[in-house]
């Protein structure tokens, strides 16, 4: 595809304006509708029966008792799946066994993490339901569960899966190992690199698994007739994916399964996996009668797929003047209880920020017994730039170096190769890099008072593109609707509206945009990946061109000319033989129907030219030194968005997703008991951000148009929840002289960090006292 | 989930006559923010909820100059925020009630209900402890009194006998030249269970610098709130000076009995307990100074 | 004793008398969804943790989770769906739009009930004032800053409005 090269930028009539979003009055008067919301006439309540045991194999299922219970409709386990092949496909971002998807919603022989579905019952009320599922006796042999990855890795670890295909550094093999994936990236020649180095750093880190924390349980509701028609109703991501999924576990044809996403309240990238809906679609089938599903909070946090736990080494060699000259890094990250490649995905990114002559990169995904990881906004790259960046910053330190100065002048740039072997296209890191120096919070003098330090740190992330589909419909008056199947979680409707008001010369109001299902739209693609605004909206820009193109004809016969005559140029269809008033798409409208018919623009893709997102985040921190915790004073973040095609939202997307990346560097983090239990099920314990946990975050839009883009867009929502682990890390280690190199830097952490350093230094002082006058004691 | 019967009394021996011999299956509503949780997670297997809102003896609220303060067992935090009087007086157990949980939380949430529940991280209970406040509790066999300092007994038990009822909390009135203030510390700013807390009261002489009397209780660092008479004794007589509030801070950290769990570790909690401890004495006797 | 363990609860909500059937398990959240068929108030997590269920009760917000059914018996009970004047947006809510403070929406009832809460009894709220009370919402999309600047925004239109 030629690329695009955006004359119009920073011109544009509707691209970044602010409409008020047009799903907006729905979702501030409680009309918007969710899953949760969905009632069918007649519906029954499902509920799951779960693994109390983190590993185990399960030596009888014995469900009679649940089934006599009165007002009990329906109960399934294992043995109502279908048998599936050994079989990779690709699920939303990451990967799903076919075999392994279906012992992932319900289990069969083992069970692998604590929550684990083991059978799933139908009843008249949710507590008829609930009171089946306790009856269903399981007997369990008990196994002794891994969790922790470098454990999971030794040799004499408990064992997930007897035998896996695994793929190691690109051969696929069976072993016997809870290795399931390890990915090797190479360039140059390291060692020789580090010999020609000044100064090398080599450093060790740790992060806990973290959940995306949407606020919207699970739910699913589902009919399936007798004919075989399935309807499923669910909060997702991805009313394809979740197609695709139910068919694929249940083994259906697709064209058999109708999903209707409805308005979902939240996902990060955790609601692209399904869990409830082929258990809702099982029991339909069974009972006759539309099933609900729903989760609570505690099956949430310890049933459905967090981001990964990682352990890592990072080394850096630098020259002295601030080049890398050689880096690796090593790392192994939590798959969770199957196959996974998040870890892969943290190769990818790990050191594509920089220019890196002589690097290597492997990478392992482990597996544990916790539920299967899921992406969680820019999987796999906040884990592996955590170390990075605290790398670079001591190199700073110890370079003399200014921090964005040393990033700037290892800036990767067009034209580059990166170590997993792709070549940067534009990319806009220097711009952003240079954005931050000149910023002015920046150039503002860092916090000087005691325990008061700034931090910085870059953030970076690949993009989506894949599979769109929009179609837009030229309504009589000459209004526009336009359809995709991208479901809106966060203002997509309003950016597709000014996409196609742009392209159209219409006003962002005259455009009505909305949510198809999977029988009103062609195949989309999950929203997640950054990909929404830059994919679908390519979509309704090639929907819309298609649109105008169908309409020049239509012009033609009125003006009694050539269609070759007729162009669209400006919000107007016009005359090159400049014998016409220029005509608007609202003029045409009402004229459609004497010269042909309706009018409706298709367009599709699959999209590969995504532009990759770089951010850089500045924050001003002061620490408590008695109680280790941290308060941040200021806080910046700059990014290159592309294009800002609804500023708001794009602002929103950068706020929102450093908050995610802030909770995450402070408080957030799985705790598990000694049996492999989830400690924290609920928002009262795995502490996210509230109001009072995050300051006024101010945000700088870079703008390095895409070329792979019509409009310039580039991803905007992932990039933002990386740097906030560096940049508090930097901006923690300034404010209390240590560097702690284990996430999250929650208060305990903290204090002892300090209170080790004070007790060293103590020791110090006092072998110092030794030979110097003791001075009065002072609290 | 077995059916449940709720019913909510208007008078307290409508409610005396439900609870008796109802054992546990039979639970308390009064602000059900721990309650409610606890019978819908299955750790109260209930039969039957009484809601004791409706009952007038339960939503005294007055202040006296002369007998005190008199805290109705159903009266929210939030309107006890709201209650001048008790700001004025008590501002440390006003703030160790307002600390409970959210805007949300505040307007359902008693300080009865913080001491009937039994947790040993209730803050308003440390805060009752210090200033030496009377549970007024009621059974088929009449009303007795319990101390504050004598109302826990261990995580999740108290002094309530089958069939009790926690009618009033009364806290007497103030000397001159008095205050208290209650500390926390938590994770984040807001929602969290304390890691640790510290309460403490004190009368200052009439120099309004030094200390009189002090009492210190702390709380989340043993089985049950905790009062730590070493620190009150290591505060009383000194004006706040480095040397006592140290010793205090040490007296809490000897008390301090915690276990380690998700919300924190013994050393970090023992540590909290000085620092909070020395930090809340600072804050009362500013505010006793300025009395 | 032999009592009945569902009933008819009678209260007040959003102006109108309602009865609904109710199971006595049941809280006043699921009370409003599934008996009164309000979907707008929202679940989040059934532990007075997120505040998406926030509803106001008798003049004061709760977490309508932790509230039982049979406890609105009489009570007066607002919701999101109340909180409109007819077709008339109330001033936070077309702040909200207009800041753009919510993304996947689900935490926005509960925080536009709440803030209203706050607005009546503090019509000029400070930043702090304004995060303090709102902390017992959780938004996990937006960060908090457009909400903030929203409520305080519509705090002072209706206070420019009142003179």
């Amino acid at each position: 595809m030629a690329a695009f090269t955006h004359p119009n930028h920073g011109k544009y009539k509707v691209i970044g304006t602010r409409p008020i979003r047009h799903d907006g009055e729905d979702k501030v008067t409680g009309r918007a509708r969710y899953g949760a919301d969905v009632h069918q006439p007649g519906m029954l309540h499902g509920a799951v029966l779960r693994s109390p045991h983190a590993h185990g194999r399960i030596l009888s299922v014995d469900t009679s008792r649940a089934e006599a219970l009165p007002g009990v409709r329906a109960v399934a386990t294992a043995k109502d799946l279908p048998e599936l092949p050994d079989k990779v496909m690709a699920s939303g971002e990451g990967i799903e066994n076919q075999r392994y998807m279906s012992t992932r919603i319900l289990a069969g022989e083992k069970v692998l993490f604590k929550g684990h579905p083991i059978a799933t019952v139908a009843a008249d009320d949710p507590w008829i339901a609930q009171d089946a599922a306790a009856l269903i006796e399981v007997k369990y042999e008990v196994l002794e569960p891994v969790l922790d990855v470098l454990k999971a890795m030794e040799d004499g670890a408990p064992r997930l899966h007897d035998k896996i295909t695994a793929t190691l550094m690109g051969k696929k093999e069976q072993v016997d190992s809870n290795v399931c994936l390890h990915t090797r990236f190479q360039a140059g020649d390291p060692e020789a690199g580090f010999a020609e180095a000044d100064l090398v750093i080599e450093r060790e880190f740790r992060t806990k698994t973290v959940h995306q924390g949407y606020i919207e349980p699970h739910h699913a509701t589902a009919l399936a007739l007798s004919d075989g028609q399935i309807t499923i109703w669910t909060s997702t991501q991805g009313a394809f994916a979740v197609r695709e999924q139910v068919a694929t576990v249940l083994k259906k044809e697709l064209s058999k399964i109708k999903v209707i996403p409805m308005e979902i309240g939240g996902g990060f990238g955790g609601k692209i996996p399904v869990y409830l809906e082929p258990l809702a679609v099982l029991l339909s089938e069974k009972s006759g009668k539309p099933v609900k599903m729903t989760m609570s909070r505690a099956d949430i946090f310890q049933a459905t797929g967090p981001a990964s736990a990682s352990a890592s080494r990072v080394k850096f060699g630098f020259k002295k003047d601030g080049t890398i000259i050689a880096a690796t890094f090593w790392a192994a990250y939590e798959a969770g209880a199957y196959p996974n490649i998040y870890g892969m995905m943290g190769a990818m990114c790990v050191l594509a920020p920089y220019k890196i002559p002589n690097g290597q990169v492997d990478v392992y995904d482990v597996m544990t017994n916790t539920p299967k990881v899921a992406a969680y906004r820019a999987p796999s790259s906040p884990q592996a730039l955590f170390g990075v960046e605290s790398v670079m910053d001591e190199a700073s330190k110890a370079l003399g170096i200014d921090p964005i100065e040393l990033r700037l002048m290892n800036a990767a740039e067009e034209g580059e190769q990166r170590i997993d072997g792709l070549k940067w296209p534009r990319i806009g890191m220097i711009e952003t890099l240079e954005a931050a120096r000149d910023s002015a919070h920046y150039k503002s003098p860092a916090p000087s008072g005691p325990n008061q330090a700034r931090g910085l740190a870059i953030g970076f992330w690949v993009n989506a593109g894949m599979q769109s589909s929009a179609t837009v419909g030229i309504n009589m008056d000459g209004t526009a609707n336009v359809v995709t199947g991208s479901v809106d979680i966060g203002g997509s409707r309003a950016s597709m509206a000014i996409m196609a008001a742009e392209t159209l010369g219409l006003k962002a109001e005259e455009v009505r945009p909305s949510v198809g299902d999977t029988d009103s739209i062609g195949h989309t693609d999950i929203t997640a990946g950054s990909r929404t605004t830059y994919a679908t909206g390519h979509a309704v820009y090639l929907a819309s061109l298609d649109a105008i193109e169908q309409m020049k004809p239509r012009v033609a016969k009125l003006w009694d000319c050539d269609p070759a005559e007729v162009v669209f140029e400006e919000g107007a269809f016009r005359s090159t033989k400049n014998g016409q008033e220029p005509m608007t798409v609202r003029q045409l409208g009402p004229k459609l129907p004497a010269t042909g018919g309706p009018v409706q623009g298709q367009g599709s893709l699959m999209a590969t030219a995504q532009g990759s997102g770089f951010g850089l985040h500045i924050a001003d921190v002061e620490v408590d030194p008695d109680t280790g915790k941290t308060t941040i004073l200021r806080y910046t973040a700059v990014q290159d968005v592309g294009t800002a095609i609804h500023p708001a939202y794009v602002e929103g997307q950068i706020i929102g997703g450093a908050t995610q990346g802030i909770g995450w560097a402070l408080n957030e983090e799985y705790v598990h008991g000694d049996k492999g239990e989830l400690l924290n099920t609920g928002f009262l314990d795995y502490r996210m951000p509230t109001t009072l946990d995050v300051p006024v975050i101010e945000t700088i839009l870079v703008e390095v148009p895409n070329p792979g883009h019509p409009y310039g867009v580039r991803g905007v929502g992932e990039t933002p929840i990386v740097p906030p682990l560096g940049t508090m890390g930097n901006a923690i280690a300034g404010a209390i002289g240590v560097r702690i190199r284990e996430l999250p830097l929650s208060p305990p952490r903290v204090q002892a960090a300090i209170a080790a350093k004070e007790n060293a230094a103590g020791k110090t002082e006092a072998a110092r006292e030794t030979t110097a006058k003791p001075v009065p004691a002072q609290s | 989930m077995k059916p449940l019967q709720f019913s909510a009394p208007t008078s307290l021996d409508e409610a005396l006559s439900l609870l008796s011999g109802a054992g546990d299956g039979a639970g308390v509503l009064s602000g059900g923010t721990d309650l409610i949780i606890q019978y819908r997670e299955g750790h109260r297997a209930l039969g039957q909820m009484v809601d004791i809102k409706k009952i007038p003896e339960l939503n005294v609220l007055e202040f006296d100059p002369a007998s005190g303060l008199r805290l109705g067992a159903a009266v929210s935090c939030a309107v006890l925020g709201e209650f001048a009087p008790a700001r004025r007086h008590f501002p440390g157990l006003v703030e160790s009630a307002e600390l409970i949980g959210s805007t949300q939380i505040q307007s359902r949430a008693t300080v009865g209900g913080n001491l009937c529940n039994g947790s040993p991280a209730a803050d308003s209970v440390c805060s009752l402890m210090v200033l030496n406040a009377v549970c007024i509790v009621a059974g088929s066999g009449g009303k007795r009194e319990i101390p504050a300092v004598e109302f826990m007994t261990g995580p999740g038990r108290t002094a309530l006998q089958a069939g009790e009822l926690l009618l009033e909390i009364r806290v007497p009135p103030p000397p001159p030249n008095s205050s208290d203030a209650y500390l926390r510390f938590i994770p984040r700013n807001e929602m969290d269970i304390a890691v640790a807390g510290a309460a403490v009261a004190l009368t200052l002489e009439d120099d309004k610098r030094t200390v009189k009397t002090a009492s210190t209780a702390i709380c989340a660092v043993a089985p049950t709130p905790l009062m730590v008479p070493e620190a009150g004794a290591a505060l009383t007589g000194a004006q706040m000076d480095d040397a006592a509030l140290d010793a205090a801070a040490r007296a809490s950290e000897a008390a301090a009995n915690p276990i380690s769990d998700m919300r924190g570790t013994v050393e970090f909690r023992i540590h909290l307990a000085g620092v909070l401890t020395r930090r809340a004495a600072v804050i009362a006797k500013n505010r006793a100074a300025a009395n | 004793m032999s009592m009945d363990t569902k009933r008819i609860v009678t209260a007040s909500i959003n102006g109108a008398e309602i009865s609904v059937m109710a199971d006595n398990r049941m809280s006043l959240l699921e009370m409003l969804r599934d008996a009164a068929g309000l979907t707008g108030t929202k679940e989040g997590c059934m532990t007075g943790d997120c505040g998406a269920c926030s509803v106001m009760m008798n003049g004061r917000v709760v977490d309508s989770c932790l509230v039982m059914a049979a406890e609105a018996e009489g009570a007066e009970i607002e919701t999101v769906e109340g909180i409109a004047d007819g077709k008339n947006l109330h001033p936070l809510q077309r702040k909200f739009l207009e800041h753009a403070a919510l993304q996947c929406g689900i935490c926005t009832p509960g925080f536009l009930v709440s803030a209203k809460a706050l607005l009546e009894k503090n019509p000029d709220p400070s930043d702090a004032e304004t995060r303090y009370w709102l902390a017992g919402n959780l938004c996990r999309c937006t960060g908090y800053q457009q909400i903030i600047d929203a409520v305080r925004d519509a705090a002072a239109e209706m206070r420019s409005s009142a003179k």
